[in-house]
Protein backbone atom coordinates (compact mmCIF):
# COMPACT_ATOMS: atom_id res chain seq x y z
CA UNK A 1 0.00 0.00 0.00
CA UNK A 2 1.56 3.35 -1.07
CA UNK A 3 2.08 6.19 1.89
CA UNK A 4 -0.03 8.89 1.64
CA UNK A 5 2.92 10.93 0.44
CA UNK A 6 3.20 8.61 -2.35
CA UNK A 7 0.16 9.33 -3.78
CA UNK A 8 0.60 13.18 -3.75
CA UNK A 9 3.69 12.86 -5.46
CA UNK A 10 2.28 10.60 -7.89
CA UNK A 11 -0.80 12.71 -8.65
CA UNK A 12 0.86 15.79 -9.16
CA UNK A 13 3.79 14.13 -11.51
CA UNK A 14 0.30 13.01 -13.51
CA UNK A 15 -0.65 16.72 -13.67
CA UNK A 16 2.27 17.96 -14.64
CA UNK A 17 3.06 15.68 -17.88
CA UNK A 18 -0.99 17.07 -18.59
CA UNK A 19 -0.45 20.08 -18.83
CA UNK A 20 2.57 19.55 -21.30
CA UNK A 21 0.32 17.05 -22.97
CA UNK A 22 -2.27 20.12 -23.04
CA UNK A 23 0.27 22.45 -23.79
CA UNK A 24 1.30 20.61 -27.15
CA UNK A 25 -1.99 19.58 -28.10
CA UNK A 26 -2.39 23.54 -28.43
CA UNK A 27 0.86 24.22 -30.43
CA UNK A 28 -0.23 21.49 -32.38
CA UNK A 29 -3.18 23.34 -33.25
CA UNK A 30 -1.89 26.33 -33.92
CA UNK A 31 0.57 24.94 -36.20
CA UNK A 32 -1.74 23.19 -38.18
CA UNK A 33 -3.92 25.68 -39.25
CA UNK A 34 -1.00 27.28 -40.79
CA UNK A 35 0.25 24.42 -42.13
CA UNK A 36 -3.35 23.35 -43.63
CA UNK A 37 -3.26 27.05 -45.05
CA UNK A 38 0.11 26.27 -46.79
CA UNK A 39 -0.84 23.15 -48.34
CA UNK A 40 -4.29 25.00 -49.57
CA UNK A 41 -1.85 27.91 -51.11
CA UNK A 42 0.25 25.65 -52.88
CA UNK A 43 -2.47 23.99 -54.32
CA UNK A 44 -3.39 26.05 -57.41
CA UNK A 45 0.00 25.96 -58.72
CA UNK A 46 0.35 21.79 -58.63
CA UNK A 47 -2.95 21.48 -60.53
CA UNK A 48 -1.91 24.13 -63.24
CA UNK A 49 1.14 22.64 -63.87
CA UNK A 50 0.01 18.89 -64.34
CA UNK A 51 -2.46 20.66 -66.43
CA UNK A 52 0.03 22.13 -68.65
CA UNK A 53 2.36 19.18 -68.03
CA UNK A 54 -0.50 16.87 -69.71
CA UNK A 55 -1.56 18.87 -72.78
CA UNK A 56 2.24 19.50 -73.72
CA UNK A 57 3.05 15.73 -73.01
CA UNK A 58 -0.44 14.63 -74.50
CA UNK A 59 1.06 16.33 -77.92
CA UNK A 60 4.53 13.76 -77.38
CA UNK A 61 3.47 10.54 -78.60
CA UNK A 62 5.46 8.33 -76.74
CA UNK A 63 9.29 9.02 -76.57
CA UNK A 64 10.53 12.35 -75.00
CA UNK A 65 12.89 12.89 -72.28
CA UNK A 66 14.22 10.07 -69.26
CA UNK A 67 12.42 12.32 -67.32
CA UNK A 68 8.99 11.37 -68.88
CA UNK A 69 9.64 8.70 -70.70
CA UNK A 70 12.04 6.62 -67.86
CA UNK A 71 15.06 5.67 -69.30
CA UNK A 72 13.40 1.99 -70.00
CA UNK A 73 15.05 -0.03 -67.15
CA UNK A 74 13.07 -0.77 -64.35
CA UNK A 75 16.01 -2.69 -62.08
CA UNK A 76 17.32 0.19 -59.85
CA UNK A 77 14.52 1.47 -57.15
CA UNK A 78 14.95 4.84 -55.46
CA UNK A 79 12.38 5.37 -52.19
CA UNK A 80 12.50 9.08 -50.98
CA UNK A 81 10.75 8.34 -47.34
CA UNK A 82 9.35 11.70 -46.00
CA UNK A 83 8.86 11.77 -42.38
CA UNK A 84 8.72 14.18 -39.13
CA UNK A 85 12.06 15.49 -37.20
CA UNK A 86 9.85 14.80 -34.21
CA UNK A 87 7.95 12.11 -32.57
CA UNK A 88 5.10 11.87 -30.19
CA UNK A 89 2.88 12.08 -33.15
CA UNK A 90 1.19 9.41 -32.51
CA UNK A 91 1.24 6.37 -35.51
CA UNK A 92 2.46 9.23 -38.13
CA UNK A 93 6.09 7.98 -38.73
CA UNK A 94 6.00 4.36 -38.25
CA UNK A 95 3.00 3.90 -40.69
CA UNK A 96 4.91 5.94 -43.39
CA UNK A 97 7.84 3.41 -42.59
CA UNK A 98 5.52 0.67 -42.34
CA UNK A 99 4.25 1.65 -46.05
CA UNK A 100 8.12 1.96 -47.55
CA UNK A 101 8.97 -0.91 -45.64
CA UNK A 102 6.30 -3.34 -47.17
CA UNK A 103 7.04 -1.59 -50.66
CA UNK A 104 10.75 -2.47 -50.28
CA UNK A 105 10.42 -6.37 -49.31
CA UNK A 106 8.23 -6.66 -52.64
CA UNK A 107 10.72 -5.27 -54.82
CA UNK A 108 13.70 -6.89 -53.11
CA UNK A 109 10.93 -10.30 -53.59
CA UNK A 110 10.70 -9.43 -57.03
CA UNK A 111 14.49 -9.09 -57.56
CA UNK A 112 15.27 -5.68 -58.04
CA UNK A 113 17.74 -3.04 -56.12
CA UNK A 114 16.57 -0.88 -53.94
CA UNK A 115 17.73 2.62 -53.06
CA UNK A 116 16.08 4.93 -50.13
CA UNK A 117 16.72 8.43 -49.47
CA UNK A 118 15.61 9.88 -46.36
CA UNK A 119 14.21 13.25 -45.79
CA UNK A 120 13.03 13.76 -41.95
CA UNK A 121 15.21 11.74 -39.17
CA UNK A 122 12.45 9.84 -37.97
CA UNK A 123 11.99 7.67 -40.89
CA UNK A 124 15.78 7.36 -40.99
CA UNK A 125 16.16 5.79 -37.54
CA UNK A 126 13.49 3.72 -38.34
CA UNK A 127 14.93 2.22 -41.85
CA UNK A 128 18.10 2.44 -40.41
CA UNK A 129 18.21 -0.75 -38.24
CA UNK A 130 17.12 -3.13 -41.19
CA UNK A 131 18.17 -1.50 -44.16
CA UNK A 132 21.14 0.79 -43.18
CA UNK A 133 22.92 -0.51 -46.07
CA UNK A 134 20.39 0.60 -48.43
CA UNK A 135 20.21 4.15 -47.34
CA UNK A 136 22.12 6.46 -49.66
CA UNK A 137 21.24 10.34 -48.41
CA UNK A 138 19.88 11.38 -45.49
CA UNK A 139 18.10 14.92 -45.89
CA UNK A 140 17.60 16.84 -42.50
CA UNK A 141 15.15 19.61 -42.32
CA UNK A 142 15.34 20.26 -38.90
CA UNK A 143 16.88 23.69 -39.27
CA UNK A 144 13.31 24.78 -41.23
CA UNK A 145 10.92 26.51 -39.55
CA UNK A 146 8.75 27.54 -42.32
CA UNK A 147 9.00 25.48 -45.72
CA UNK A 148 9.29 27.01 -48.81
CA UNK A 149 9.41 26.02 -52.49
CA UNK A 150 13.20 26.06 -52.04
CA UNK A 151 13.64 23.43 -50.24
CA UNK A 152 11.73 21.11 -52.23
CA UNK A 153 13.24 22.08 -55.17
CA UNK A 154 16.95 21.51 -53.00
CA UNK A 155 16.02 18.09 -52.65
CA UNK A 156 13.88 17.59 -55.92
CA UNK A 157 17.55 18.72 -57.64
CA UNK A 158 19.55 16.06 -55.74
CA UNK A 159 17.06 13.67 -57.19
CA UNK A 160 17.38 14.54 -60.25
CA UNK A 161 21.40 14.73 -60.78
CA UNK A 162 21.11 11.06 -58.90
CA UNK A 163 18.50 10.41 -61.87
CA UNK A 164 21.24 12.02 -64.58
CA UNK A 165 24.15 9.86 -63.51
CA UNK A 166 22.05 7.02 -63.85
CA UNK A 167 22.14 5.65 -60.22
CA UNK A 168 18.51 4.55 -60.56
CA UNK A 169 15.39 4.37 -62.83
CA UNK A 170 12.50 4.62 -60.72
CA UNK A 171 11.28 7.31 -57.83
CA UNK A 172 8.86 7.18 -55.78
CA UNK A 173 7.58 9.82 -53.24
CA UNK A 174 6.53 8.43 -49.94
CA UNK A 175 4.56 10.57 -47.91
CA UNK A 176 1.24 10.76 -45.72
CA UNK A 177 -1.38 12.77 -47.55
CA UNK A 178 -3.63 14.89 -45.25
CA UNK A 179 -7.48 14.12 -44.62
CA UNK A 180 -8.50 15.06 -41.80
CA UNK A 181 -7.13 15.84 -38.02
CA UNK A 182 -8.20 12.27 -37.53
CA UNK A 183 -7.18 10.43 -41.01
CA UNK A 184 -3.68 10.73 -42.30
CA UNK A 185 -3.58 8.57 -44.93
CA UNK A 186 0.29 7.29 -46.28
CA UNK A 187 0.67 7.65 -49.92
CA UNK A 188 3.00 5.94 -52.21
CA UNK A 189 3.94 8.26 -55.21
CA UNK A 190 6.09 7.37 -58.27
CA UNK A 191 7.39 10.67 -59.80
CA UNK A 192 10.35 9.37 -62.36
CA UNK A 193 9.01 8.51 -64.78
CA UNK A 194 6.12 11.19 -64.27
CA UNK A 195 2.89 10.32 -63.94
CA UNK A 196 0.71 12.32 -66.59
CA UNK A 197 -2.78 12.44 -65.04
CA UNK A 198 -5.79 13.31 -67.28
CA UNK A 199 -3.80 12.48 -70.35
CA UNK A 200 -4.19 15.01 -73.59
CA UNK A 201 -6.91 17.16 -72.86
CA UNK A 202 -6.62 19.68 -75.29
CA UNK A 203 -5.39 18.78 -78.84
CA UNK A 204 -5.65 22.35 -79.91
CA UNK A 205 -2.54 23.74 -82.08
CA UNK A 206 -0.29 24.96 -79.69
CA UNK A 207 2.98 27.29 -80.23
CA UNK A 208 5.95 26.52 -78.47
CA UNK A 209 8.36 29.35 -77.88
CA UNK A 210 11.42 28.14 -77.61
CA UNK A 211 10.50 24.49 -78.63
CA UNK A 212 8.27 21.66 -77.61
CA UNK A 213 11.58 20.44 -76.29
CA UNK A 214 13.17 22.73 -74.44
CA UNK A 215 9.96 23.43 -72.44
CA UNK A 216 9.52 19.87 -71.72
CA UNK A 217 13.07 19.88 -70.46
CA UNK A 218 12.70 22.84 -68.19
CA UNK A 219 9.00 21.62 -66.89
CA UNK A 220 9.88 17.90 -65.63
CA UNK A 221 12.25 19.18 -63.31
CA UNK A 222 9.71 21.68 -62.44
CA UNK A 223 7.39 19.20 -61.78
CA UNK A 224 9.37 17.31 -59.48
CA UNK A 225 10.23 19.79 -57.61
CA UNK A 226 6.44 20.71 -57.03
CA UNK A 227 5.59 17.23 -56.17
CA UNK A 228 8.01 16.95 -53.35
CA UNK A 229 7.02 20.53 -52.23
CA UNK A 230 3.83 19.07 -52.15
CA UNK A 231 4.83 15.63 -50.55
CA UNK A 232 6.76 17.91 -47.51
CA UNK A 233 3.25 20.97 -46.89
CA UNK A 234 1.05 17.75 -47.03
CA UNK A 235 3.42 15.53 -44.50
CA UNK A 236 3.73 18.55 -42.26
CA UNK A 237 0.28 19.29 -41.81
CA UNK A 238 -0.37 15.66 -41.29
CA UNK A 239 2.26 15.33 -38.55
CA UNK A 240 0.36 18.31 -36.41
CA UNK A 241 -2.31 16.87 -37.43
CA UNK A 242 -1.33 13.41 -35.92
CA UNK A 243 0.17 15.55 -32.83
CA UNK A 244 -2.93 17.13 -32.09
CA UNK A 245 -4.94 14.14 -31.87
CA UNK A 246 -2.17 11.74 -29.77
CA UNK A 247 -2.01 14.68 -27.53
CA UNK A 248 -5.59 15.11 -26.66
CA UNK A 249 -5.71 11.33 -26.18
CA UNK A 250 -2.77 11.44 -24.09
CA UNK A 251 -4.58 14.87 -21.89
CA UNK A 252 -7.59 12.82 -21.39
CA UNK A 253 -5.41 9.70 -20.47
CA UNK A 254 -4.10 11.57 -17.75
CA UNK A 255 -7.16 12.98 -16.58
CA UNK A 256 -8.62 9.69 -16.17
CA UNK A 257 -5.37 8.53 -14.09
CA UNK A 258 -5.67 11.83 -11.86
CA UNK A 259 -9.35 10.65 -11.11
CA UNK A 260 -8.48 7.25 -10.22
CA UNK A 261 -5.50 8.07 -8.50
CA UNK A 262 -7.33 11.14 -6.41
CA UNK A 263 -10.27 8.35 -5.20
CA UNK A 264 -7.21 6.14 -4.17
CA UNK A 265 -5.68 8.70 -2.16
CA UNK A 266 -8.95 9.73 -0.53
CA UNK A 267 -9.85 6.71 0.76
CA UNK A 268 -6.50 6.10 2.19
CA UNK A 269 -6.70 9.12 4.26
CA UNK A 270 -10.46 8.63 5.38
CA UNK A 271 -8.34 5.20 6.40
CA UNK A 272 -6.00 6.07 8.26
CA UNK A 273 -8.36 8.47 10.24
CA UNK A 274 -10.05 6.05 10.98
CA UNK A 275 -7.46 3.85 12.46
CA UNK A 276 -6.25 7.00 14.02
CA UNK A 277 -9.49 7.24 16.34
CA UNK A 278 -9.48 3.88 17.18
CA UNK A 279 -6.69 3.67 18.60
CA UNK A 280 -7.54 6.85 20.64
CA UNK A 281 -11.02 5.45 21.76
CA UNK A 282 -9.50 2.22 22.66
CA UNK A 283 -6.98 3.58 24.67
CA UNK A 284 -9.28 5.65 26.37
CA UNK A 285 -11.44 2.14 27.21
CA UNK A 286 -8.38 0.79 28.51
CA UNK A 287 -7.88 2.99 31.42
CA UNK B 1 -11.93 46.90 -74.32
CA UNK B 2 -12.75 43.25 -74.16
CA UNK B 3 -11.50 41.17 -70.91
CA UNK B 4 -10.06 37.70 -70.68
CA UNK B 5 -9.22 35.42 -67.42
CA UNK B 6 -5.81 35.87 -65.74
CA UNK B 7 -3.80 33.81 -63.22
CA UNK B 8 -0.40 34.09 -61.76
CA UNK B 9 0.59 31.34 -59.73
CA UNK B 10 3.86 30.42 -57.60
CA UNK B 11 4.46 27.50 -55.47
CA UNK B 12 3.52 29.24 -52.82
CA UNK B 13 0.66 30.42 -53.59
CA UNK B 14 -1.96 32.13 -55.95
CA UNK B 15 -0.91 35.74 -56.55
CA UNK B 16 -3.95 36.74 -58.73
CA UNK B 17 -7.07 35.18 -60.76
CA UNK B 18 -9.27 37.79 -62.68
CA UNK B 19 -10.14 39.06 -65.52
CA UNK B 20 -8.12 41.71 -67.39
CA UNK B 21 -7.52 43.32 -70.80
CA UNK B 22 -4.20 43.08 -71.59
CA UNK B 23 -0.82 41.36 -69.87
CA UNK B 24 3.13 41.44 -71.04
CA UNK B 25 5.11 38.68 -70.66
CA UNK B 26 8.45 38.35 -70.66
CA UNK B 27 8.78 35.28 -72.72
CA UNK B 28 12.36 33.79 -72.95
CA UNK B 29 12.43 34.51 -76.45
CA UNK B 30 11.12 38.21 -75.91
CA UNK B 31 8.27 40.87 -74.80
CA UNK B 32 4.80 39.69 -75.78
CA UNK B 33 1.24 41.17 -74.74
CA UNK B 34 -1.38 39.24 -74.37
CA UNK B 35 -4.90 40.06 -75.46
CA UNK B 36 -8.47 38.25 -75.84
CA UNK B 37 -8.18 35.32 -78.26
CA UNK B 38 -4.77 35.34 -78.07
CA UNK B 39 -3.77 31.96 -80.13
CA UNK B 40 -2.73 29.41 -78.17
CA UNK B 41 1.18 29.56 -77.05
CA UNK B 42 3.63 27.77 -74.09
CA UNK B 43 6.63 29.59 -73.10
CA UNK B 44 9.15 29.58 -70.88
CA UNK B 45 9.94 33.13 -69.16
CA UNK B 46 13.21 34.96 -68.75
CA UNK B 47 13.22 36.84 -65.31
CA UNK B 48 11.56 39.99 -66.13
CA UNK B 49 8.52 42.19 -64.92
CA UNK B 50 4.85 41.45 -65.63
CA UNK B 51 2.82 44.16 -66.48
CA UNK B 52 -1.19 43.63 -65.58
CA UNK B 53 -3.48 46.03 -67.21
CA UNK B 54 -6.84 45.07 -65.44
CA UNK B 55 -9.86 46.82 -66.81
CA UNK B 56 -10.20 50.72 -66.36
CA UNK B 57 -6.94 52.56 -65.30
CA UNK B 58 -5.68 49.82 -62.31
CA UNK B 59 -2.75 48.19 -63.58
CA UNK B 60 0.16 45.79 -61.66
CA UNK B 61 3.35 45.26 -62.12
CA UNK B 62 5.27 41.63 -60.72
CA UNK B 63 8.67 41.11 -60.79
CA UNK B 64 8.85 37.18 -61.60
CA UNK B 65 12.06 35.03 -61.49
CA UNK B 66 11.32 32.96 -64.82
CA UNK B 67 8.65 29.94 -65.01
CA UNK B 68 5.85 28.95 -67.79
CA UNK B 69 3.25 31.23 -69.70
CA UNK B 70 0.33 29.29 -70.90
CA UNK B 71 -2.03 30.89 -73.41
CA UNK B 72 -5.14 28.44 -73.81
CA UNK B 73 -8.95 29.44 -74.99
CA UNK B 74 -9.63 29.36 -71.05
CA UNK B 75 -7.03 32.81 -70.69
CA UNK B 76 -3.29 33.05 -69.24
CA UNK B 77 -1.55 31.44 -67.11
CA UNK B 78 1.29 32.39 -65.17
CA UNK B 79 3.73 29.39 -63.61
CA UNK B 80 6.24 31.83 -62.00
CA UNK B 81 9.10 30.51 -59.84
CA UNK B 82 8.93 33.27 -57.53
CA UNK B 83 6.34 36.53 -58.16
CA UNK B 84 7.00 40.08 -55.97
CA UNK B 85 4.81 42.66 -56.46
CA UNK B 86 7.06 45.78 -57.89
CA UNK B 87 6.96 47.80 -55.19
CA UNK B 88 7.80 45.98 -52.77
CA UNK B 89 10.71 44.76 -54.94
CA UNK B 90 13.95 46.31 -53.43
CA UNK B 91 17.73 46.88 -54.86
CA UNK B 92 18.55 44.17 -51.81
CA UNK B 93 16.28 41.15 -53.81
CA UNK B 94 18.00 42.05 -57.29
CA UNK B 95 21.40 42.18 -55.62
CA UNK B 96 20.92 38.56 -54.18
CA UNK B 97 19.56 37.50 -57.42
CA UNK B 98 22.54 38.61 -58.95
CA UNK B 99 24.51 36.95 -56.84
CA UNK B 100 23.19 33.75 -56.94
CA UNK B 101 23.27 34.20 -60.87
CA UNK B 102 27.51 34.93 -60.26
CA UNK B 103 27.75 31.66 -58.40
CA UNK B 104 25.83 29.44 -61.17
CA UNK B 105 27.81 30.77 -63.29
CA UNK B 106 31.08 29.66 -61.44
CA UNK B 107 29.98 26.81 -60.10
CA UNK B 108 28.45 25.53 -63.60
CA UNK B 109 30.16 22.60 -64.89
CA UNK B 110 29.43 22.17 -68.47
CA UNK B 111 29.58 24.78 -70.76
CA UNK B 112 25.63 24.41 -71.52
CA UNK B 113 25.32 24.81 -67.92
CA UNK B 114 27.74 28.00 -67.74
CA UNK B 115 26.15 29.70 -70.64
CA UNK B 116 22.32 29.09 -69.46
CA UNK B 117 23.50 30.61 -66.25
CA UNK B 118 25.53 32.99 -67.93
CA UNK B 119 22.33 34.36 -69.88
CA UNK B 120 20.26 34.44 -66.69
CA UNK B 121 22.99 36.96 -65.24
CA UNK B 122 22.91 39.20 -67.63
CA UNK B 123 19.16 39.07 -67.87
CA UNK B 124 19.16 39.97 -64.67
CA UNK B 125 21.33 42.99 -65.04
CA UNK B 126 19.96 43.94 -67.82
CA UNK B 127 16.70 43.94 -65.36
CA UNK B 128 18.18 46.11 -62.49
CA UNK B 129 19.40 48.69 -65.35
CA UNK B 130 15.98 49.03 -66.51
CA UNK B 131 13.80 49.61 -63.13
CA UNK B 132 16.72 51.78 -62.03
CA UNK B 133 17.52 50.76 -58.55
Amino acid sequence: MASLKDLRTRISSVKATQKITKAMQMVAAAKLRRAQMAAEAARPYAERMSAVLANVAGGMAGGGPALLAGNGKDQVHLLVVCTAERGLCGAFNSSIVRLAREHIHRLQGQGKTVKIICVGKKGYDQLRRQFSSQIIDLIDLRAVRQLSFGDADAIARKIIARFAEGEFDVATLFFSRFRSVIAQIPTAQQVIPAQIEGGAATSASYEYEPGEDEILETLLPRNISVQVFRALLENAASEQGARMSSMDNATRNAGEMIRKQTIVYNRTRQAQITKELIEIISGAEAL
Amino acid sequence: MAAFHFELVSPEKLLFSGDVESVVVPGSDGQFTVMKDHAPVMTTMRPGVVDVNESGSKALRLFVRGGFADVSASGLTILAEQAIPLEQLNAEDIAREIGNAEEDVSDASTDDARNAAQERLDQLRELRAALGI
